[in-house]
């Protein structure tokens, strides 16, 4: 069944708009994705060890030394990109150091979507042909649950201690002992001043209820972004709110879609009509905005005062991965400043790794001083982490927030 | 309804069949059959048992026969089925109005016209539908002409008292959702009304001006009839994508115009609810071919194709 499920699948995601965060599977795709999903076996067998303890992923033998090879699945457009050649400096400069050829594929364009395409062969016990991807912190939650990702030998990792504190220590994965952070982000509010009558829009409340902004305005379809920002703005703590918190939140939102506020929900295809004004407000992340505020630098970005969500996406290496030490050395690399350095000043999205800043004002003062993408200390004090959700509670508030969304 | 098989003389009785089995023909269809059973019966088979099964992602599913899902399934997502039939259904009459004139026009015009013309109509295809779709964001943005027309002229009033639209926008409305489906699936439905008009006798058309048969007759006698193998596939292939469809929806629509395609896409990749969105697909399916089979049967295309 697998090549089967391998065509159906590629024919149903080929489809998909290759946009960071866009979750587009083909027309026939639920169908010929469900079809993917049949015959699905118990626990993983990749997992060795049973109990009610999370079971941890088996390993392939480490063919680095003799294939000196590292396959990486990431995100697109979240790599530094020289706009000449289309080389990507910093793998370049990888391969030239270590003799390390990189595989990079940009096939991580949504957690849910790239999770359908690998569990199957995670949950056979196969290797998924990929030594390392990046992936968002709950979607990191559900792999260490699983048994699906490896743990770090932290010794190949020398450069970790330049992880910044705040990000060592997460609810997910304590000691950071099977995953490690790529890049950060806010979810925070956008504007458009021409859309809203030169108005600001500051607060969550005001982005669900305001009547200026009726029909106008869109939130994510990432469950912890939109309905964490709710949750904030009705004083509740992310690392510790309860069903009835979040049911609060949902029916919060479903008052202002049913009253008609929201227009839709979305991936981070909201940034083309934010920037056109067909949305005058939406939930936003901070790497989209600061693109899009170089070409219109009039549109508005506010992290709300009753707090923003911060995620990271986190390099996880899967079970069964043939390169392991490759990609050890990999991640190794780009916890390297000067390293990190570039790809931020690309991307424009938060640097997990300390000494960044101080590179980035020698060689790019304006993105340094930009406080979404170097945010000092009282600016990451307002932003809190969705906790870890368990099996049951990520069905039942998954299931609560696609009633909403897409319902 | 049917006046056009009395046209033709009818074929007398085949010869009486020998007795010895050709396996040719039998040979020839393997392939097409192999590839049916294999994308066709065994998914329909896996997604059937999928339904019934319960359990989560982490302990695997289990075959449990669990009917009442259905009942959910229908009990939860009536609204979107409906709106899903419903939305189709329009865009499915919009795309005949527009297409049948467009075709008779097509397949009226002599050599190399109408080459150029029907590639014109199949041109939009060579660009994908999602990229086509995204397209009509851009045409029915709020500051560009389209919109700001539609203002002037209060077309989107007109739109607001009929309950198309939310407010003075084209775009995130049954409106715009309606548009484009009809725009998607237009080629499906001018292709085969196309090959239909092709193929009408010219002799026949003026044997009716020879009978005193006024336009209007002559197409409600003539045209029409013998077109209607062209309308009834036309009509099948545009009604059955556009009530699947969920792209138009999600990209030009609001949060009050979902379709069934889009609850499907949100139960199976984001809630992880297999057997749910398998269930949701088979009510899907069931519902769509007994829509079918009964327009099917009072368009009595058994005469026609």
């Amino acid at each position: 069944m697998t090549e089967l499920d391998n065509l159906a699948l590629r024919a149903a995601l080929s489809r998909g708009v290759l946009t960071r965060r866009t979750a587009m599977a083909g027309g026939a795709g639920a169908i010929a994705l469900a079809l993917a999903a049949c015959g699905s076996k118990g626990k993983n067998p990749t997992a060795s060890g049973s109990g009610s303890a999370a079971p941890s992923a088996k390993a392939a033998q480490d063919m680095s030394d003799s294939e000196k090879l590292v396959n990486w699945s990431n995100w697109p457009e979240y790599i530094d990109v020289d706009d000449k050649t289309q080389a990507r400096p910093t793998l370049v400069a990888f391969t030239k150091k270590t003799g390390i050829k990189v595989n990079y594929t940009e096939d991580y364009n949504d957690n849910d979507e790239f999770y359908a395409k690998v569990r199957p062969l995670l949950a056979d016990g196969k290797d998924t042909g990929r030594d390392v991807w990046c992936s968002t912190d709950w979607m990191v939650a559900r792999l260490i649950r699983q048994g699906y990702v490896q743990k770090f030998d932290l010794g190949n990792i020398p450069n970790h201690k330049n992880v910044d504190a705040s990000l060592m220590d997460v609810e997910f994965d304590k000691g950071r002992l099977y995953s490690l952070p790529w890049q950060s982000g806010f979810a925070g509010i956008a504007y458009n001043p021409a859309a809203t009558g030169g108005k600001k829009v500051e607060s969550i409340d005001q982005l669900l209820t305001d009547p200026a902004l009726k029909g106008k305005v869109t939130l994510l379809t990432e469950m912890r972004d939109t309905v964490g920002l709710v949750m904030m703005a009705m004083g509740k703590k992310l690392a510790s709110f309860t069903d009835a918190d979040f049911n609060a939140a949902i029916d919060e939102l479903k008052k202002a879609k049913d009253a008609g506020q929201i227009k839709g929900f979305t991936g981070n295809e909201y940034t083309k009509p934010l920037a056109s004004g067909d949305t005058a407000a939406c939930m936003a992340w901070t790497g989209d905005v600061v693109q899009l505020q170089a070409d219109n630098p009039k549109l508005g970005y506010v992290l709300p005062k009753t707090g923003a969500t911060l995620w990271s996406d986190n390099f996880v290496i899967p079970a069964m991965a043939k390169h392991k030490k490759n990609a050890e050395t990999l991640i190794n690399y780009y916890y390297d400043p000067a390293v990190m350095a570039q790809v931020v000043d690309y991307v424009n999205y938060i640097s997990p790794v300390q000494g960044t800043k101080e590179v980035l004002q020698k060689a790019d003062p304006s993105v340094a001083s930009n406080p979404l993408i170097i945010p000092d200390a009282a600016t990451l004090a307002n932003t809190q982490v969705f906790r870890g959700l368990t099996a049951a509670e990520e069905t039942k508030y998954s299931a609560a927030f696609a009633d909403l969304s897409a319902g | 309804m049917s006046s056009g098989s009395a046209v033709l003389p009818s074929a007398g009785r085949p010869p009486a069949r020998r007795a010895r089995v050709n396996w040719v023909p039998y040979a020839l269809l393997l392939p097409g059959l192999l590839w049916l059973f294999v994308f066709f019966v065994v998914p329909m088979i896996t997604l059937a048992s999928q339904s019934l099964q319960e359990g989560d992602v982490d302990n695997g599913y289990t075959f449990t026969g669990n009917v009442a899902v259905y009942g959910q399934a229908l009990q939860n997502y009536w609204p979107q089925l409906l709106r899903s039939i419903g939305y189709s259904a329009t865009a499915t009459v919009l795309a005949l109005l527009l297409g049948y004139p467009l075709a008779y026009f097509i397949a009226s015009r002599r050599g190399a016209w109408k080459n150029i013309l029907l590639v014109l109509v199949i041109a939009p295809f060579f660009t994908s539908f999602l990229i086509r779709t995204l397209a009509w964001q851009t045409i029915l943005a709020d500051d560009y002409l389209p919109a700001r027309f539609a203002r002037a002229i209060h077309f989107t009033d007109l739109l607001q008292v009929l309950n198309l639209s939310e407010n003075s926008s084209l775009l995130s409305s049954k409106f715009a959702v309606i548009c484009g489906l009809t725009y998607n699936f237009l080629p499906f439905m001018i292709l085969p009304l196309f090959t239909s008009l092709d193929r009408l006798d010219g002799r026949l058309l003026e044997a009716a001006r020879d009978l005193y048969a006024t336009p209007r007759e002559t197409f409600r006698h003539i045209t029409w009839p013998l077109s209607l193998p062209g309308v009834v596939a036309g009509t099948l292939l545009t009604f059955i994508p556009a009530a699947g469809d969920y792209i138009n929806s999600k990209l030009l629509g609001n949060t009050q115009t979902v379709m069934i395609g889009q609850v499907i896409d949100a139960q199976f990749l984001r809630v992880l609810n297999y057997p749910l969105a398998a269930a949701l697909s088979f009510v899907l399916l069931v519902l769509i071919l007994s829509l079918v089979t009964a327009y099917v049967r009072r368009a009595g295309t058994e005469e026609l194709v």
